[in-house]
C-alpha cells in the first residue's frame, strides 16, 4: 500500500511538471506577445514593450524562466520588482505580473470561497442525488421512478450557466428572495452569514450535479440489487431497509465514489460559472480574471492546483476502493 | 456414496417415523407469472408436491424449467410488484402465498432456509464470512454480536471448516469454491430451518467436491432432521440424495415418484431425454450420450398441447393429433399410484425397454427386461425397490447436460 501511494505521487509529479510546461508553452508560444497585455494601447511603443518584458522577465529564454518557475516551488524565491522586493516561499508559485503579489499568498486567501462553494454544493447533489437514484432503483417501471430519471434528464438539458443565470435573475435581482451576490462570509466570521452568502450557488450546484448523481446511482443501484449477494440478504430473513442499505447500497456506493473523487477534485479547482455568475471570488473567478490580463503567474499556478486536485483524488480514490473492498490490495 | 450404494443401502431412518406424519411443506396448483415488455412469462403452472419432514425431494429439469422460480416462491423472493401467483403454498401448516414482506422475514432465514447455486456472487464480497453467518442468526435470535460470531465459528466447524476460530474472519474471496458453498450452508442452517431448499448447490464445483458437498447436506439433514428439496439438472445427483424426483418441463412437473422408481422405469419421454443425456463413465463404451435435440420451449408463448411435443420422438406413437392438441395430464400409469406421468403414451415401459433402453445402455436391457416381466406377474408391488435393487441405471454426477456449469 505504501509503495503503491509512493508509486502513484512521482507519476503525478511527472504529470504535474507536464501539465505547467504545457502552460508554459501555450502561453508563450500562443498567437499573441504576453508583454502586449501590460502595454497600453495608445501609447505602446516598441521601446515600451521591451521594458515591460524586461521588467516581468519575460524577455529571458522561456525554458530558463520555466526552470525559475520549478525552482520557486521547490525551494522558494525572492522577487526584485523595481523598487519593492517581494518574498516568496516554498511553495512559490511566482508573483502576479498585474497585482504584484505573492500568488501562493493570494490563491491562498481566494480558495476559502471556492472550498466552502464545493462542500456545500457536494453536500446538496450527494444527499439529493442519492436518495433520488436510490428510490428509483427500488422502484424501478414505476411512475416515480419515471418522474424522477425524466425531470433529471430535462434539468441536464438545459445548460448550466443559463439555469444559474435566470436562477440570479429572478432570485437575487428581481424577486430579492437571497441576498445580492458577490458576497462571500468565510465560515469564522459566524455560520449564519456563511451559509446566507452562499445558499443559492449551493442549490443551484447541487441540482445541477445531483441530476448526474441520481442517474448514476440509480444505475448502480439497479445493478446491485439483482445481486445473488442481496437475494441471499433477503433468504436470511432480514428486513427490507437493512438489505437495501447494508447489502444493495454498500456495493451501490463504490463507483459512485469514484466518480465523486473526481467531480471533488474539479471543484476545488474552482468553479468558473457558479463563481462568476454568483460573484463568488474563489479560484474559478481569480483564473478567469488572469486569463482576461494573460497574468502567467497566476494562470499557471490555478492550472497546476487543479491537476494536483486531480492527482490526489485519484489517488485517494484508489485508498478508499481498497477500504471498502477487501479484494482490492494495492 | 458409489452408485450401486444408493440402491443397496437402508433408507434413512426418518422414512419410517414420517410416514404418515402430515407433510410439513404442500405445494398446490402453484403458478408464477412474470408479466413483462415482451409478454407474460408462465414461468411455473399448475405445481403441485408434498414434503415431509426429514424427506428430500429432487426436483430436475433443463435450465429455465421453473426450478428456481418455483423454489424461489416458497421463500417469498418474488417481488410482488412483478409476479403473479396464484395457488397455495403452505409451510408448516401456514399459508405463504399473500403473506406481506414483514411477515415473510420470520419464515425466511429461520424455518426455511436456501442455498443456492453461485457460492461466489451469493456471498458479500464486502463482508467477511462470520459477519455474514453471524447476521443470518442475529435476524432470528436476540443474541449479542460475540454470541452470533460464537455461532458463526460454532457452524463452520460444524460443516467441516478447518480452523473455524481463525477463518472466521477471512471474506468470502479467501475462501475455495468447496469452503464457500460449505459457509453458505453453514450460514443456512444456522437458524436449525425445518426446510432446506438447495437451488443447484454443486454445479459450479468441481466433481470431488461436489461429493463431499452432497454427503456433508445428508449428515446434516440426518442431524437436523430437516426437510431438503435439492434442485439440479444433474440425475446423478438426485439418485443420491432424493427419495421423491418431480421432473419440470417448461414450468410444469411433468413425472413425479419415487426416486428408484422413477429413474428405473421412467415413463415419460422429456425423462428418457434426461437420462440418456447423462454421460455414464463407467459403463460400457457401447453406451452412448445423447443430448436432447433442440431447445427447452420459450415460456412466453408455451408450445399447445403436451409442451414437449416439439422435441419429442414418440409423438407420433400416439393416436390423432392429441400431443399437439392436448395436454396431458400429470396422472399415475400404470405403475401404481405414487408414480405420475405427464404424457399420452399408452405403453410407454415397453417403449423405453424397447427402444430407449438399448440406446442409451445396451447392458441393462436384460435385467429391466427381466425386471418388468415380474412386475407385470406381480401387479401388487409394482417397481417395488427389491426389484431395483439388482440393476445399474445410467446415472452419475457429471457436467451438466444443458452446460450450465459457469
Ligand atoms: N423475474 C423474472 N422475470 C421474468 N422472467 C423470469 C424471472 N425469473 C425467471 N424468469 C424466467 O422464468 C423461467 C424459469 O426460470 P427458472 O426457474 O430460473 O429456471 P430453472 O429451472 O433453470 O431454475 C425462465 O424462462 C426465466 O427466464
Ligand atoms: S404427450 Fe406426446 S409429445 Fe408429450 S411426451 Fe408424451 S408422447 Fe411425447
Ligand atoms: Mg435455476
Amino acid at each position: 500500500m505504501f509503495g503503491y501511494i509512493l508509486r502513484r505521487l512521482v507519476s503525478g509529479i511527472l504529470v504535474l511538471v507536464t501539465v505547467s510546461a504545457a502552460t508554459f508553452a501555450l502561453f508563450f508560444y500562443g498567437p499573441s506577445d504576453p508583454a502586449l497585455a501590460y502595454c497600453p494601447e495608445t501609447r505602446c511603443t516598441p521601446e515600451r514593450l521591451a521594458a515591460i518584458s524586461d521588467q516581468l522577465g519575460l524577455d529571458r529564454p522561456v525554458v530558463e524562466q520555466y526552470g525559475d518557475y520549478m525552482k520557486g516551488i521547490v525551494a522558494g524565491d525572492d522577487f526584485q520588482a523595481g523598487a519593492i522586493s517581494i518574498a516568496c516561499d516554498a511553495p512559490c508559485l511566482g508573483v502576479s505580473f498585474k497585482l504584484r503579489l505573492n500568488v501562493t499568498d493570494y490563491l491562498w486567501g481566494r480558495f476559502p470561497a471556492t472550498l466552502s462553494l464545493a462542500i456545500g454544493g457536494a453536500a446538496i447533489f450527494l444527499a439529493l442525488g442519492l436518495t433520488l437514484g436510490v428510490s428509483a432503483a427500488r422502484r424501478r417501471g414505476t411512475f416515480s421512478d419515471k418522474a424522477i430519471v425524466s425531470s433529471s434528464l430535462v434539468i441536464n438539458a438545459v445548460p448550466y450557466y443559463l439555469l444559474a443565470l435566470l436562477a440570479y435573475l429572478y432570485l437575487i435581482s428581481e424577486w430579492s428572495i437571497f441576498p445580492a451576490s458577490g458576497y462571500y462570509s468565510p465560515f469564522s466570521a459566524g455560520p449564519y452569514a456563511w451559509v446566507k452568502g452562499m445558499l443559492l450557488a449551493w442549490i443551484m450546484l447541487g441540482l445541477v450535479y445531483s441530476t448526474q448523481y441520481a442517474r448514476f446511482s440509480r444505475g448502480s443501484m439497479i445493478e446491485s440489487l439483482n445481486e445473488d449477494y442481496v437475494r441471499t440478504a433477503r433468504a436470511k430473513g432480514l428486513s427490507e431497509r437493512r438489505v437495501t442499505l447494508k447489502h444493495a447500497l454498500r456495493a451501490a456506493i463504490v463507483p459512485v465514489v469514484t466518480i465523486f473523487g473526481l467531480d471533488f477534485a474539479l471543484l476545488l479547482a474552482g468553479t468558473i460559472f457558479t463563481e462568476r455568475i454568483f460573484s463568488i471570488q474563489g479560484i474559478g473567478l481569480t483564473a478567469l480574471d488572469a486569463i482576461g490580463t494573460k497574468d502567467l503567474p497566476i494562470i499557471s499556478a490555478t492550472v497546476i492546483l487543479g491537476a494536483t486536485f486531480i492527482v490526489v483524488a485519484n489517488i485517494l480514490v484508489d485508498v478508499v476502493y481498497s477500504l471498502v473492498d477487501p479484494r482490492v490490495r494495492l | 456414496m458409489t452408485e450401486s450404494d444408493f440402491l443397496t443401502s437402508a433408507p434413512p431412518a426418518s422414512a419410517q417415523q414420517g410416514a404418515d406424519a402430515a407433510p410439513y411443506l404442500v405445494v398446490e396448483d402453484l403458478t408464477v407469472r412474470f408479466p413483462t415488455a415482451d409478454g407474460v412469462v408462465q414461468a411455473v403452472t399448475g405445481l403441485n408436491y408434498t414434503l415431509k419432514q426429514g424427506k428430500t425431494l429432487g426436483i430436475v429439469g433443463e435450465s429455465g424449467s421453473g426450478k428456481s422460480v418455483s423454489s424461489m416462491a416458497i421463500m417469498g423472493l418474488h417481488d410482488p410488484k412483478r409476479t403473479d401467483m396464484s395457488g397455495s403454498i403452505r409451510v408448516g401448516g401456514r399459508e405463504v402465498i399473500g403473506l406481506s414482506n414483514n411477515q415473510m422475514q420470520t419464515l425466511r432465514g429461520g424455518e426455511v432456509a436456501m442455498i443456492f447455486q453461485d457460492p461466489l456472487t451469493s456471498l458479500h464480497p464486502f463482508y467477511s464470512i462470520g459477519d455474514q453467518i453471524a447476521e443470518a442468526y442475529r435476524a432470528h435470535n436476540k443474541v449479542s454480536k460475540a454470541q452470533a460470531k460464537a455461532k458463526a465459528v460454532d457452524m463452520l466447524d460444524r460443516v467441516g471448516i478447518p480452523q473455524a476460530r481463525n477463518r472466521v474472519d477471512d471474506y468470502p474471496h479467501q475462501f475455495s469454491g468447496g469452503m464457500r458453498q460449505r459457509a453458505m450452508i453453514a450460514m443456512s442452517l444456522s437458524n436449525d430451518p425445518k426446510l432446506l431448499i438447495a437451488d443447484e448447490p454443486t454445479t459450479a464445483l468441481d466433481v470431488t467436491v461436489q461429493a463431499q458437498i452432497l454427503d456433508l447436506l445428508q449428515e446434516l439433514q440426518r442431524d437436523f432432521d430437516s426437510a431438503i428439496i435439492i434442485i439440479t439438472h444433474d440425475l446423478g445427483v438426485v439418485a443420491e440424495m432424493a427419495d421423491e424426483v418431480l421432473v419440470m418441463y417448461a414450468g410444469r412437473g411433468v413425472e413425479h415418484g419415487p426416486t428408484r422408481e422413477l429413474l428405473t422405469h421412467p415413463e415419460m419421454p422429456y425423462t428418457w431425454g434426461l437420462l440418456s443425456s447423462v454421460p455414464d463413465v463407467t459403463a460400457s463404451t457401447e453406451s452412448r450420450l445423447l443430448p436432447i435435440p433442440g431447445n427447452p420451449p420459450s415460456l412466453l408463448n408455451p408450445p399447445t398441447g403436451c409442451p414437449y411435443h416439439p422435441r419429442c420422438a414418440h409423438r407420433d406413437k400416439v393416436p390423432g393429433d392429441l400431443c399437439r392438441t392436448e395436454l396431458p395430464e400429470l396422472i399415475p400409469g400404470r405403475r401404481g399410484p405414487a408414480h405420475l406421468k405427464r404424457c399420452h403414451l399408452a405403453n410407454p415401459d415397453m417403449i423405453y425397454e424397447t427402444e430407449v433402453l438399448p440406446e442409451i445402455a445396451p447392458d441393462l436391457v436384460e435385467l429391466v427386461t427381466e425386471e418388468s416381466l415380474e412386475d407385470t406377474s406381480d401387479p401388487r408391488h409394482p417397481g417395488s425397490p427389491e426389484n431395483a435393487d439388482q440393476i445399474d441405471t445410467p446415472q452419475r454426477r457429471a457436467p451438466d447436460p444443458d452446460g450450465e456449469v459457469k
